[in-house]
Order: C-alpha cells, then structure tokens, then sequence
C-alpha cells in the first residue's frame, strides 16, 4: 500500500508540474506585450524597459520558467495589473464560492441520482427504466450555458421566485447548483444504473438469491455496496470537471467564483490572475484525484495489488 | 400477452429482432436530423441572404411569426440588430458543423496516428503519450480550450487548433488500446510471418480492426466539440464578431431576456437537437458494431 500511495504521490506532483509547464509556454506566447500592456500606448521606451526589467521580462527565457517554478510552489504568481493585489488574493477570495458551488451541486446529484439509478435498474427496460434513460440521454446533451439561461428566464424573469445573480442569498445558490448539478445527474443515474444490473449476474448475487434471501436485502446488503465502488472515482472526477464547467455556469449566473474570475481576467488580459486561476483549479482536479485513487485502493485491494 | 407462446424461441427472436429495428431507427433519426440540419445550414443563409454584420434597427426584437415591413415572414423573431433569427441560427449551424468536422479530421488523423504508434512500437513513445495524456486529463478540457483562446484570439481556425488539441488524446488513447489488444492476434502474427513490414501490419492490418471504436468516439465527439465551440463563442472567446455561432446569438440574448426571450432560446433548441442527434447515433453505431455492449 505505501509503494502504491509514494507512485501515486510522484505521479500528481509531475502532473502538476506538467500543467504549471504548459501554463507557462501558453501565457509566453501571448501576442502582446504584456508591458506594453501594463504600461499603455503612451509610455516611453525607457519607461517600458524598466517595466520589463521590474516584471522580469527581459531576463533568459529559462531563467523566467525557474522563478515561474519557484512561484507556483510558494503560490507567488505576480499582482494582478488591473487591481494592484497579489493575484493570488483574488483566487483565494474567489475559491470558496466556487467549492462551495462544487460541493453542493455533487450532493444534490448524488441525492437525485441514487434513486432515480436504483428503480431504473430495478426495472430494467420497463416503462420507469426507459423514462429515466432517455432522461438523463437528454439532460447530458443539455448546453449548461443554455440551460442556465432558460431557467433565469422561466425562474427569475418570468415567474421572479428567485434572484438571478451575485451571492447574496442562499437562494442565489439554487440555479447555478442546479445547471451545475444537471450534468452530473446524468451521468450518475446512468452508472448507478448499468453497475447495478452489471452486479446482478455476479456470483454472490445468485448466492444470496439461491439461500432464500428476499431481493430488497440483495439489493442493499450486496448489490448497492458493490456497484458503488466505480461511482467514487466518477465523483471524483466529476468534482474537476464542475470546476472547469462552473466557468461557463459562474459567468451565466455573475456568480463571483473562480471561473468569473477566470473569464473577466481573460477579457482585461490580465495574464498573472489567468495563470493563477488556471493553475489552482488543475491543482485542486489533481489534489482530489489523488484522494480519491487513495480511497479507491483502500477500498478495493485488488486495484493496489494489480501493478 | 394472455396466450404464452408454445416454443421457447419465439419470444427471443422477435425480442431480437425489435432491438434490430430499434437499432436501425436510432441510426437513421439522428441521420436525418444532422442530415437536414447540414442542409439547411448549407442553403438558408443563402436563400435569406443572410448577413451578419446588416443593421436593420426598425425591424429589431420582432417576435416568432412576425411579418416584416418588406413582407417576409420572420419565422422565429428577429435579434437586437433586426437579423432574422432563423437565417442566423442555420448560419450559426454551418459554422458549428465546419468546426466540427475539421476538429474532428484533424484530433481524429493525429490521435490515430500517435496512438497506434504508440501502441506498436511502446517504449519511449509510448509513456510520453501516456504522461501527456496524464497531464491532459488533469485539465479540465474547457479550461485549456479558454485559456488557449484567449491567448490564441478569436477565430474559426484558431477555435479549430484550440479543440483538436484538447481532443487528440481521446482517439489516441482509444487507438492505443486497440493496437494492444489486436497487435499478439494471430492475423497480425500471419502478416508478419509473411514478411510484412511495420508500416503494412500498422496501416492494412490494425487499422481495419481498430476502427469501429474509432468511429464510435468520432461519432460522440462530434457532438463535444459542437458544444465546446458553443461554450466558447458564448464566453466571448470563440468565433470573431461578425461570424455567426450559436454560441454567442445565445449570449446576445441574455441582455434581451425580459422582453425578446427567443433570441437565447431557440438556437440553444437546435444546439440541443444536434447534440442529442449525435449522442443518440454514437449509442447506435457502438450497439451495431459491438453487439455485446447491446444490452446496457
């Protein structure tokens, strides 16, 4: 177990590592100036020149990915140009909310999913199965920009039950959970689903069945228990990918997390929030990949002792 | 059914032979929908003579079902500029479609490509691949697609470059497994013992075999990229100004919602139906061409 927590602890910190390098090249290659955009159209050539001196730009182009190295480790990713704060401040400000986004919309999925996965399989290609498949087949293909611009004009425009925007209330949190919440919903309810009915030709299953023992009992002693294992490693992941979709949800909803943020950093160039906003969420998508493979192997020891 | 059937076979046979139907019709549906969105994507901007950047401010915010002052009937409302809603939208389609097609050409060619190589030779190749591949996971596909835009700026190519590169891993890695699963068969050991070299045993010999799950994914991923390409243009940092996309007519409306509510609503519709088309045809293809994954 501990040769197989140390490979998977080298393996996250060379991702991580991969990411801050591709961050780099990318934001290098920037067309502008990024001087000359702090600076303005108007400034001198001397003026520009200590700009660049002071940002670092005209040293060596691997002694700049060093200090970027050294940066990403202490979290040190330069102050942000249009608001003169470190722009690590402004992603320690707005990470919370979007944790907090993250979180509650992976449990109100698995909230609405378990249900829903478990009849389905229960009735398996019944009238209630094939309601939920094609479902969730719908709600995957759901744009969630989109959705989150349906529901603010049927729940907040038209009907006015709640507020469209900002983190003012806990109702604000309603809609943009919920666009965020959709997707995962989904795809939960689907894999509920198939791991259900996948476990239910297994072994233990016909055991259980052939001792007499009643097909509630089956299902939540041995199958649910079973089934769910494959579901940690779908949340886990899940949790990264509404990190990145809470950027599109966030800029629907004005909502001031991380992928607001983002975006607004994007349209103002202002190019040190962007790497530190960037960075810190693959951070975090790593970070909680990590936990879970952990949890994963602990749970299943057939995963730790495969490789 | 009241009268049980006297052999035991009937039952499984018309049981097969429905899921056969069925197969058919969630091929040919989602067919003809792209078929006919393609057309219309094709022809209606032409025969509207659409145009993006025309400012028509007295035909502005007209509701679905409006008649206009030169007394065409504008089917699905006008925008904020006074353009007809439904020209825009199929105009918006085309792009989708161009951007998709070529996202998927070029990912497609230059995953497979990598991929089977990778899966072939292994060695050094191989766990570059893998650890790119690593990385790339580690990054939420919209994440790099954003920030590759942003650096990139706006434009159909430059959407185009953004999403083949956040794309390839996929049919790399899908081509990958397949050359690892068919390369110890024994047609492949025949080619060799006949003195095949490594390009025909690559080219003639797994790719053919590799294939239907190729197309598989192809088929899925057409309907991500349209949506990445929308999620883009709708952020502001996908197609240009002046270049229609579905994307950015939904972000248009946003502003119009209280009073023009069909400008954002309707080209997401479409934007739907294409994407379900899509999806639908992926879960088709795969039960026809593996016929053991037929019964989730």
């Amino acid at each position: 177990m501990l040769g197989y927590v140390i490979r998977r602890i080298l393996l996250a910190v060379f991702v991580l590592w991969g990411v801050s390098t591709v961050v780099f090249i990318i934001v290098r290659l920037v067309p502008a100036d990024p001087a000359l955009l702090i600076a303005g159209d108007t400034a001198t050539a001397d003026q520009l020149a200590a700009l660049r001196n002071q940002m670092g730009l005209d040293r060596p182009p691997l002694v700049q990915y060093g200090s970027f190295l050294g940066g990403v480790v202490t979290g040190d990713f330069g102050s942000s140009y249009t608001q003169s704060v470190p722009a690590m401040q402004l992603v320690a400000q707005a990470l919370p909310n979007t944790a907090l986004l993250a979180f509650l919309a992976v449990l109100g999925a698995l909230v609405v999913s378990f249900p829903l996965g478990v009849v389905a399989a229960v009735r398996v290609n019944r009238p209630i199965d094939r309601i939920v498949t094609t479902g969730s087949l719908i709600v995957q293909a759901l744009p969630s920009f989109w959705i989150g611009v349906v529901l603010l004009l049927i729940f907040s425009r038209t009907l006015k039950w709640l507020p469209s925007a900002d983190l003012t209330s806990a109702q604000s949190l309603i809609l943009p959970t919920t666009v965020l919440a959709l997707p995962l919903i989904a795809l939960l309810t689907r894999l509920i689903r198939s791991g259900l009915i996948e476990v239910n030709g297994e072994g233990y299953i016909n055991t259980a069945r052939a001792k007499g023992m009643r097909e509630p009992a089956i299902l939540f002693t041995h199958a649910i228990r079973n089934a769910l294992i494959p579901i940690i490693t779908v949340v886990g992941l899940a949790f990264g990918t509404l990190l990145g979709g809470a950027v599109v949800t966030e800029t629907v909803f004005s909502f001031p997390g991380i992928g607001k943020l983002l975006v607004s950093s994007i349209h103002v160039r202002d190019y040190s929030v962007v790497q530190a906003c960037v960075i810190v969420i693959a951070a975090a998508f790593v970070l909680i990949n990590l936990l879970v493979d952990l949890l994963y192997a602990y749970l299943d020891p057939r995963v730790r002792l495969a490789k | 059914m009241t009268t049980a059937p006297t052999t035991s076979a009937a039952p499984a046979m018309t049981k097969a032979r429905r899921s056969r139907w069925g197969v058919h019709t969630r091929t040919l549906v989602p067919c003809a929908i792209i078929a006919l969105i393609a057309v219309g994507a094709i022809f209606v901007p032409v025969l509207y003579g659409y145009d993006p950047l025309r400012v028509d401010l007295a035909d502005r915010l007209k509701p679905p079902g409006s008649v206009l002052p030169n007394g065409s009937i504008a089917v699905f409302g006008t925008d904020q500029i006074g353009s007809d809603l439904f020209a825009q939208m199929m105009a918006g389609a085309r792009v989708s479609l161009i951007i998709g097609a070529a996202t998927l050409a070029i990912a497609g060619v230059i995953g497979v490509l990598i991929g089977m190589l990778a899966g072939y030779y292994g060695g050094w190749l191989d766990t570059v691949l893998m650890r790119v591949a690593d990385i790339q996971l580690a990054f939420p596909a919209i994440l790099l697609a954003v920030l590759l835009a942003a650096v990139l700026g706006q434009g159909v190519l430059n959407v185009i470059i953004v999403l083949s590169i956040s794309n390839w891993v996929v049919f790399a890695r899908i081509a990958r497994s397949q050359v690892l699963a068919l390369k110890d068969r024994e047609y492949v050991e025949a080619a060799r013992t006949l003195g095949l070299g490594n390009f025909h045993i690559i080219f003639r010999t797994l790719l053919p075999g590799s294939l239907p799950p190729i197309l598989v994914v192809g088929t899925v991923e057409l309907g991500h990229v349209v949506l990445a390409e929308a999620a883009l243009s709708f952020l502001g940092v996908g197609v240009p100004m002046g270049t229609a996309s579905l994307g950015s007519t939904i972000a248009n409306g946003v502003q119009y919602l209280s009073t023009a509510w069909w400008i954002s609503t309707l080209p997401g519709v479409l934007l739907l139906l294409l994407v379900l088309a899509t999806g639908v045809l992926g879960d088709a293809v795969r039960d026809r061409l593996d016929p053991r994954l037929r019964s989730l």
